[in-house]
């Protein structure tokens, strides 16, 4: 029964054969078990990844000429809206969700979510929504951008809007059902002896995640109900023409739709916060500040929405309220991204691919915060509002932050998953590739908007040629990063070293169990013999020649 | 040679203290200044864009630091210090963000102001005016019991109140701007304005919502169909400049764009008076025309898509 | 493996272990009240949606409601009213009756809370066929039919939430005052709706 508790035991243990082992076709079926779902969803994000990032580099190619000569403008306004669509709804949220529903229940000690049948349930929602998308390009797709605001959502192409709709009430359903998942799991079956502070921080950003998925989704929803009815019943809730008022729409969604950008960075803000400690060797710098400062921006980001409508129909007082609520933000986000820098002071860095993806999220994800503060303040919000600087800001939030920490992420926990290392020279390629291409594409767009280029058009002022041919160059060195990335995997799922239980050395609980752990978690109850980020404190114990087995009887001893 | 420390770092602030300020005068990112308020918003920028420097270097540095010094030596396996938090340190990081963004908001604040968005006129929000409108023709129509209340930039307080601003009435159609001034019925396609007074803007749209974006200006309003907008704003220098739509309103969203026109007061009377006989000899021609030459030419094909067909320009119509 | 628990609380190890014999290997504590009070939360949001854009077309809108709207009637709204707010009361008798084991009971009260449910459901469809304007007659219309009738879609799933109980408690034992998740489950997400449904006669029927 020790044998798999021994550090380092390779999966081919003995101890390991008596389980029984999942088969591939488990991970094509109704399967309860997080581990596998956690792998339907990563799998199917990252699917739609590829698809969403090849109609980016459609765009990019339209936009190296002035001149709509790639593809039709309203074909173009078709890509733009269904890049956008799937790169939030089907790649960054269920990617975040993929992670959640892996390692929640592996960090906590337990043997599953506490739902296992709504969370098959809920992961296979998102393939059928998806599908459903990507349908609406056989019969016009949606054209009035991932946000549909009305009339213009009302006025151009009625099957592909509705089938929009329909798939986002889809996929926030699914969201939904998993948030009420994660909050369950994470508050009432944590281990006894795991109190809610000594939770890896990576639990705590998934609360604070799912706090904001069940507040927010819902009113998306409401928003997304009365689009349908004004574009298919004929009422005018939106509708100007009829009486109604479009400035609701953009009150209601983004009222979920900012929060949502939060529901998108907090899961991988908690990953960073578990990546960075191991592979500095280090304790993470103010555990309760990066705890509580997820909770902050959790709320806050319940509070800010109105400024993306800084320069639409809002009163000058509101722009005033929203930009002060707006610039709070900074003081949470700036505490966590000070403490990470903190925790990789002075540490003892282990240069991997995982841990470069973690800085590389770091430096990149400043760049979009420090743009986020300038865009909080009215006066120059109007001026960039709708511009390139917007798309280069969010792409440094959420391509600098979400990816990058995501692709740490699948770095980091890749042995943990499929019991295999990765080629460490391929992912520093991979890491190489996308940093540059990434910077390339996105940095020269924030020149582009304070100059004068409006976003979503697919003609443009020919003056803007210069950038935007470097920022289409960017985009393929961009695409062609993810080759290494793909052989990475692919060819360590067969080839890789394999990996042992702890390959990191880590000690959080999903490090106990075999990798990847066996059905159910768990030979045995994991014992919590140190704090998720003792590293340092206690190397005795952990380095030293004790046998866990003695610590075991030790623990049972005190306990009786 | 055996440097302290401490010098080090203070060298590397005074650095990148020096680097910020410069660079926060210098990055050469923003287009002309054509106003007054642009300036304002330039001088807010700059502010910002040197402390955003700083915050940059500064973690930026950090990092490569970090990752260049504490890198781990092959065959250690032992950890590092365990350094779980600093109070006092941490204090500091969450005071400092705290006081810039105080000190940006209220800098904001005035800035904000100074443009005239908290003129009273412009910056409650009366809602839709046209409720109950039966008929979408008359959707540009105003109620007159609220006129004169819109959403957007109104006069900056401390601007010359005597001065009667010139007004302009603007319709964003799919995919073009036309500009009507009132005082003379002149319509056109283009915007012309004279120097050094103040012009107001009273925006609306006839079909789906627009934004009118004068980069040169720093300001943008989005154009929404059932609402009157307004931008108020005060051109001191003489030149053409970019007028942009800046919120996706279809496939040419692209294409709708005209010019601004900044012109002396004796070139402004001109062309009034030119377009005054014009519009005599044939009210429509103008309208339909788009300002720029390949952009016509580009458009052409699309005209029906446009929107400007007979029962715009009938509407159009004085 | 559960025989071997190396907790040092042993309350808790023992309380465990007893939880895993009765209910197999998978066995931990049942969370599911605690998961439905969260999406209860979640979904009370979507009223709140609604609502929030019914206030501000309230707020905002020069004249409210648009010009051309009728007088609601009130007579059958408020026998409604009273029917729904009385049969939270009908169905809580039921579920103390099984408190005391009385699956009896607990078939006669949750029955007649169906059938109020339905009286409910018969009233709305009656106003929504007599009712003087329709659907896209303008902004109060629209919502108006849009909040009743999402609210009309809870109180369906409500009764036959409880028609799934009544069909399950013929089932000898399926129900005890130990176990009961589903009724207290019926009934929690009943006295939501009813709760709803208060909070939407005043802003639609009584202010507008």
């Amino acid at each position: 029964m020790s044998t798999t508790l021994e550090r380092n035991a390779p999966i081919t243990s003995p101890g390991q054969n008596e389980h029984p082992q999942r088969k591939w076709q488990d991970y094509f079926g109704f399967s309860t078990d997080h581990k596998v779902i956690g792998i339907q969803y990563l799998v199917t994000a990252f699917f739609f990844y590829f698809v969403g990032g090849a109609l980016a580099e459609v765009m990019r190619t339209e936009l190296s000429t002035p001149d709509p000569d790639f593809v039709q403008p309203e074909f173009y306004n078709q890509l733009l809206t269904m890049h956008g669509t799937i790169m939030l709804f089907l790649w960054i949220i269920p990617a975040g969700a993929a992670f959640a529903n892996y390692l929640i229940p592996l960090m906590i000690g337990a043997e599953d979510m506490a739902f296992p049948r709504l969370n098959a349930v809920a992961f296979w929602m998102i393939p059928p929504g998806g599908l459903l998308l990507m349908s609406s390009f056989f019969n016009g797709a949606p054209q009035a951008g991932w946000t549909s605001y009305p009339p213009l959502s009302l006025v151009s192409g009625k099957s592909g809007e509705e089938i929009w709709i329909l798939s986002i009430l889809i996929l926030g359903t699914s969201s939904m059902l998993g948030a009420i998942n994660f909050v369950t799991t994470i508050l009432l079956m944590r281990m006894p002896d795991m109190d809610i502070h000594s939770m890896p921080l990576f639990c705590w950003s998934m609360l604070a995640t799912s706090g904001l998925i069940l507040i927010g989704t819902p009113v998306l929803g409401a928003a997304l109900v009365l689009l349908s009815f004004d574009l298919i019943a004929g009422t005018a809730f939106f509708n100007p023409a009829g009486g109604g008022d479009p400035i609701v729409y953009q009150h209601m969604f983004w009222f979920y739709s900012h929060p949502a950008v939060y529901i998108m960075i907090l899961p991988f803000f908690g990953a960073i916060s578990e990546i960075l400690p191991v592979h500095a060797r280090k304790p993470i710098f103010g555990y309760r500040a990066i705890a509580y400062s997820s909770l902050a921006i959790s709320f806050l980001g319940l509070i800010v929405w109105a400024h993306h409508m800084f320069s639409s129909g809002t009163p000058g007082w509101l722009r005033m309220f929203f930009m002060a609520t707006t610039m709070i933000i900074a003081v949470p986000t700036g505490i966590k991204v000070f403490s990470w820098c903190a925790t990789i002071w002075g540490g003892k860095l282990s240069l991997n691919s995982a841990f470069i993806f973690a800085v590389g999220f770091l430096s990149s994800f400043l760049i979009g915060g420090l743009s986020g503060v300038m865009l909080a303040s009215v006066p120059f919000d109007i001026h960039v509002h709708d511009t390139y600087f917007i798309v280069a800001h969010f792409h440094y939030v959420l391509f600098g932050g979400s990816v990058f920490g995501l692709f740490a992420a699948v770095y980091h926990w890749f042995p943990k998953m499929t019991g295999r290392m990765v080629n460490e020279t391929l992912g520093q390629i991979h890491f190489v590739m996308t940093f540059v291409g990434f910077n390339i594409t996105f940095l020269p767009m924030h020149q582009l908007g304070l100059q004068g280029m409006n976003r979503r058009i697919a003609l443009y002022d020919p003056q803007f040629q210069t950038l935007n041919m470097v920022c289409t160059i960017g985009s393929y060195i961009l695409a062609l990063s993810t080759f290494p990335f793909i052989i990475n995997v692919i060819w360590s799922l067969y080839k890789g070293k394999k990996a042992a239980r702890n390959p990191w050395r880590a000690l959080t609980l999903e490090w106990q169990t075999a990798s990847p752990p066996i059905i159910e978690n768990f030979e045995e109850e994991p014992v919590l013999w140190a704090g998720p980020y003792d590293y340092g404190v206690d190397t005795e114990s952990i380095d030293g020649d004790e046998d866990v087995e003695d610590m075991l009887a030790a623990v049972t001893a005190e306990g009786n | 040679m055996n440097i302290p420390s401490s010098i080090l770092t203070l060298i590397a602030g005074v650095a990148m203290t020096l680097i910020s300020l410069w660079y926060g005068q210098n990055h050469g990112l923003m287009p002309t200044a054509a106003s007054s308020d642009a300036g304002d918003v330039d001088e807010l920028f700059n502010f910002m864009m040197t402390i955003a420097t700083g915050l940059f270097l500064l973690v930026e540095g950090v990092l490569v630091y970090s990752v260049i010094k504490f890198r781990r030596k092959k065959g250690d396996t032992t950890d590092g210090p365990p350094l779980e938090g600093n109070v006092p340190l941490e204090i500091v990081w969450t005071a400092i963000p705290t006081v810039i963004v105080f000190i940006l908001s209220i800098y904001s604040f005035e800035i904000y102001n100074r443009m005239g968005g908290l003129d009273p006129m412009t910056a409650g929000d009366p809602g839709p005016q046209m409720a109950h409108s039966h008929n979408g023709a008359a959707l540009v129509a105003l109620d007159t019991n609220r006129q004169n209340i819109a959403l957007g930039l109104g006069v900056s307080p401390d601007s010359n109140q005597d001065v009667n601003p010139l007004e302009i009435k603007v319709n964003g159609i799919q995919y073009a701007w036309v500009f009507t001034y009132p005082e003379t019925g002149v319509i056109s396609g283009e915007i012309h304005v004279p120097v050094n007074r103040p012009v107001a803007l009273n925006m609306t749209a006839g079909d789906v919502i627009h934004a009118f974006w004068l980069p040169e200006f720093r300001i943008k309003q989005d154009v929404i169909p059932g609402r009157e907008t307004n931008l108020v704003f005060t051109p001191n220098k003489v030149g053409q400049y970019p007028v942009v739509c800046a919120e996706l309103c279809g496939a040419y969203h692209g294409g709708m764009k005209t010019q601004l026109y900044v012109e002396s007061e004796e070139d402004y009377q001109k062309w009034i008076q030119e377009n005054t006989f014009a519009m005599k000899d044939n009210s429509s021609e103008s309208v339909a025309m788009s300002p720029v030459d390949s952009e016509a030419k580009f458009l052409a094909p699309y005209a029906n898509d446009l929107g400007v067909d007979a029962a715009a320009l009938a509407q159009l119509k004085p | 493996m559960q025989g071997s628990t190396v907790d040092n609380h042993a309350q808790i190890a023992i309380a465990s272990e007893k939880e895993a014999a009765e209910q197999g290997h998978h066995g931990h504590p049942d969370h599911r009240m605690f998961g439905l009070y969260i999406f209860l939360v979640s979904d009370s949001m979507t009223f709140i949606g609604f609502f929030a854009a019914l206030l501000i077309y309230r707020a905002i809108m020069p004249v409210w409601p648009p010009e051309g709207t009728p007088e609601l009637e009130l007579l059958i709204p408020i026998i409604n009213t009273s029917i729904l707010v009385a049969s939270s009361f009908v169905m809580h008798e039921g579920q103390k009756a099984l408190k005391k084991d009385n699956v009896k009971g607990l078939q006669k009260w949750f029955g007649l809370t169906a059938a109020m449910g339905a009286v409910f459901l018969a009233g709305q469809a009656y106003e929504y066929f007599h009712a003087e304007f329709g659907l896209t007659t303008n902004l109060f219309s629209g919502c108006f039919y849009v909040l009743t009738g999402f609210h009309g879609l809870h109180v369906l799933t409500g009764v036959l939430l409880i028609l799934s109980v009544l069909w399950r408690s013929r089932q000898e034992g399926h129900y005890s005052s130990s176990n009961h998740f589903g009724v207290e489950a019926a009934e929690i997400y009943w006295h939501f709706v009813d709760v709803i449904w208060l909070v939407l006669f005043v802003l639609v029927y009584l202010i507008n």
